[in-house]
């Protein structure tokens, strides 16, 4: 997880240098380069989504089910405890990401006079 | 103090907590009676909008479901979750972006066009009317077996409560009841929880306790014990299960598109100041959902453990008392077949003797393990908090869908503000006693469709959205066709499969498995309609021209989280 989250940070490019760009909402080049940015986050969240759901508790079930994490079945824990516990990490990892790319933009709402 | 006592205690505290709430936050304007005046914090947000989706089902239902099904049962647990992940991502903070009051606010601004906003009407209502109508009947349960009136008084006595603070707060008083509902339920639901994980297993913790060697002296782990009973009596092995992998797939998918494509899920994001609190409050709301949803699973096992090793094989004459109790309401019943005085327990329908309704395994649980009077009371409490709250929410929907959806975009626009909250009252009114007529003569096939409801939220709402934000071109044809013909599908495949209505009845639907599509139950077969909504909607949407320029300018708007305003009633 650690190195992905790098991976999506590193080209973002310095807070400043967009301020004064941010302030002027009718930058497309800099709004469609923040929304490539967000969807990148979302596919390899999306993607980490599907494999642990569909991937371990459905199609690979079976063959996880083989190793054992205390009494559960490996394919079975994660059907009914696993992918629970991913899903609200997957979230809390995405409002963070994105609340570092709002600013790196300068789209955050703190700026905001609300 | 008796049971009973308690139990008149705890519901009698909760109620005037719920109504207390309601008189504090009445709501002055339609902003606060839609949205609850756009200001609540990502933590009530989130807590509210937990209680709001754990419904009867969730607290009364789902563990008794997944102990009769085992494995299968998963559905359940990854679909009712996994779809806030969609929510969070895809939907939520663009929504709240948007900013308006309702669901086909946005399909007919994105759309420009007063059709689209009449179809997603449509369907937010018959998914709303559905789904509010099982509340009722929880509710109904509860009183008649722990308060032990008629049900048809306590789906009375519940219709007033709701339309208390309903009618009188709105979101805003549905709100915070909610969030009170919420500790309310999660409170009911893991005392027990705990409790009987420490009978059983010895760990504090349900979730560990599940996985862990029974205390009994056997040293054998619970599961491995539960899938051998299981095996003995002529079931599936319970942590094998025995659905196809296609339909697990699919009904899975299925629950989840429609979770995040609920009406009544969704407007709990346009209650939040700013597009970062939606993001949050849906993390935030997940985690409390997941504090249950984990715990159920648990539940389930230790539940189905219990079951069997108290009532199989044991002298009828001797059952404790928690079992006459429930044979009185009819949702446990014995008939002794073999004339040997004992219960026999068997997957088989010749030799079983014993038939057992999946709804009382969560309300009776406290009972067959023995906790004491007050633990059985607070679980009382905890259904009727989940009921009360998720039926409010929906309420909220159906009133706002014909006051502000019908009535003030589309066919009269000139009403003032006040003239509108009148009518979002009136609406609410309208909306509690449909709801209750159909709790006390529910419909036989109710249940059935709760569960379709999933399947056509999916087939039509999470498509034309998802399509709105991220496609700037998406056209209005493309979007509505896509929204008709997948919710048709969806209608059709139902009545087919589920009711038997082309092939002589509901009798005949046994037969019809093997003409399933693809080998999908009708409950999976949302994420079928949900793939042709989405072809559909694109293929002609290449047939027409490209929407307005303003419309595209709204989607870009939506994309970018900065200057969000509060929702306005105007455009």
């Amino acid at each position: 997880m650690k190195c992905k989250k790098r991976l999506l940070i590193r080209k973002i490019p310095s807070a400043r240098r967009y301020q004064n760009k941010a302030a002027n909402m009718s930058n497309t080049k800099h709004a469609k380069k923040y929304w490539s940015k967000n969807i990148r986050i979302l596919s390899i969240l999306l993607f980490i989504w599907f494999s642990c759901s569909f991937g371990t508790s459905i199609l690979f079930k079976e063959s996880l089910d083989h190793f054992m994490i205390g009494g559960f079945p490996l394919g079975f824990w994660f059907a009914q405890q696993g992918s629970i516990y991913i899903f609200v990490i997957l979230i809390f990892i995405y409002v963070r990401q994105m609340n570092k790319l709002d600013k790196a933009f300068g789209f955050d709402e703190d700026q905001d006079s609300n | 103090m008796s049971t009973q006592e308690w139990t008149y205690l705890i519901i009698g505290i909760t109620f005037a907590l719920y109504i207390g709430i309601a008189i504090w936050s009445k709501a002055g304007s339609t902003k606060d009676f839609y949205v609850a005046g756009g200001s609540v914090s990502p933590l009530a947000n989130g807590m509210a909008t937990a209680a709001d989706w754990m419904s009867a089902a969730s607290f009364i239902s789902m563990a008794g479901l997944i102990s009769f099904m085992g494995y299968d049962g998963s559905v359940f647990l990854m679909g009712w979750t996994g779809g806030y992940v969609l929510l969070a991502l895809l939907l939520a903070p663009y929504l709240r972006k948007f900013g308006q009051f309702t669901v086909p606010d946005f399909i007919g601004t994105r759309y420009y066009s007063n059709t689209a906003r009449i179809v997603a009407v449509l369907c937010a209502l018959l998914v709303s009317f559905t789904y509010v109508a099982g509340q009722m009947r929880g509710v109904g349960i509860v009183f008649s077996r722990f308060l032990e009136v008629d049900i048809n008084t306590g789906v009375i006595i519940g219709m007033l409560i709701v339309l208390f603070y309903a009618v009188l707060g709105g979101m805003k008083g549905i709100t915070y009841t909610q969030v009170a509902q919420y500790c309310v339920l999660i409170f009911a639901f893991m005392v027990p929880a705990i409790f009987i994980s420490i009978q059983m297993t010895g760990k504090v913790i349900p979730q560990i306790g599940m996985g862990s060697v029974l205390n009994d002296g056997s040293g054998m782990y619970l599961l491995e014990k539960l899938d051998k009973l299981s095996v003995e009596l002529g079931f599936a092995e319970y942590t094998a299960g025995s659905k196809s992998m296609i339909d697990i797939f699919a009904i899975t998918m299925a629950l989840m598109v429609g979770t995040a494509g609920l009406p009544h899920v969704i407007v709990r994001f346009f209650t939040v100041k700013r597009v970062r609190d939606a993001r949050k409050s849906a993390g935030l709301a997940l985690l409390f959902i997941a504090i249950l949803y984990t715990t159920a699973p648990a539940v389930a096992v230790f539940a189905r453990t219990n079951l069997i090793n108290t009532i199989h094989e044991s002298t009828y004459s001797e059952v404790p008392d928690w079992f006459s109790n429930w044979e009185k309401t009819g949702l446990l019943s014995f008939e002794d077949k073999n004339k040997d005085g004992l219960i026999q327990y068997h997957a088989s329908p010749e030799i079983n003797e014993l038939k057992v309704d999946r709804d009382i395994m969560v309300l009776a649980n406290p009972e067959i393990a023995n906790l004491p009077n007050w633990v059985i009371a607070l679980v009382a409490a905890g259904g009727l908090a989940a009921a009360l709250s998720t039926a409010a929410g929906l309420l909220l929907v159906i009133s706002a869908s014909i006051s502000h959806d019908l009535a003030k975009k589309v066919f009269r626009p000139d009403l003032t503000d006040k003239q509108e909250l009148r009518l979002a009252r009136g609406a609410a009114v309208f909306a509690v006693i449909i709801a209750g007529y159909f709790g006390i003569n529910p419909p036989g096939f109710v249940a059935a469709v709760v569960a379709l409801a999933f399947g056509l939220a999916a087939a039509s709402f999470f498509p034309a959205i998802v399509l709105g934000i991220f496609y700037k071109k998406m056209n209005k044809q493309g979007a509505i066709s896509g929204m008709v013909v997948g919710i048709c599908l969806m209608l059709f495949y139902m009545l087919k499969f589920k009711f038997g209505l082309f092939d002589g009845g509901v009798s005949a639907v046994n037969n019809l498995k093997e003409e399933w599509w693809f080998g999908i139950s009708p409950e999976g077969f949302g994420t079928v309609a949900m793939l042709v909504n989405f072809i559909i909607a694109l293929t002609v949407n290449s047939f027409y021209p490209a929407p307005p320029d303003s419309v595209q300018e709204i989607v870009e708007n939506i994309r970018i989280p900065s200057g969000a305003k509060p929702p306005q009633n105007s455009h």
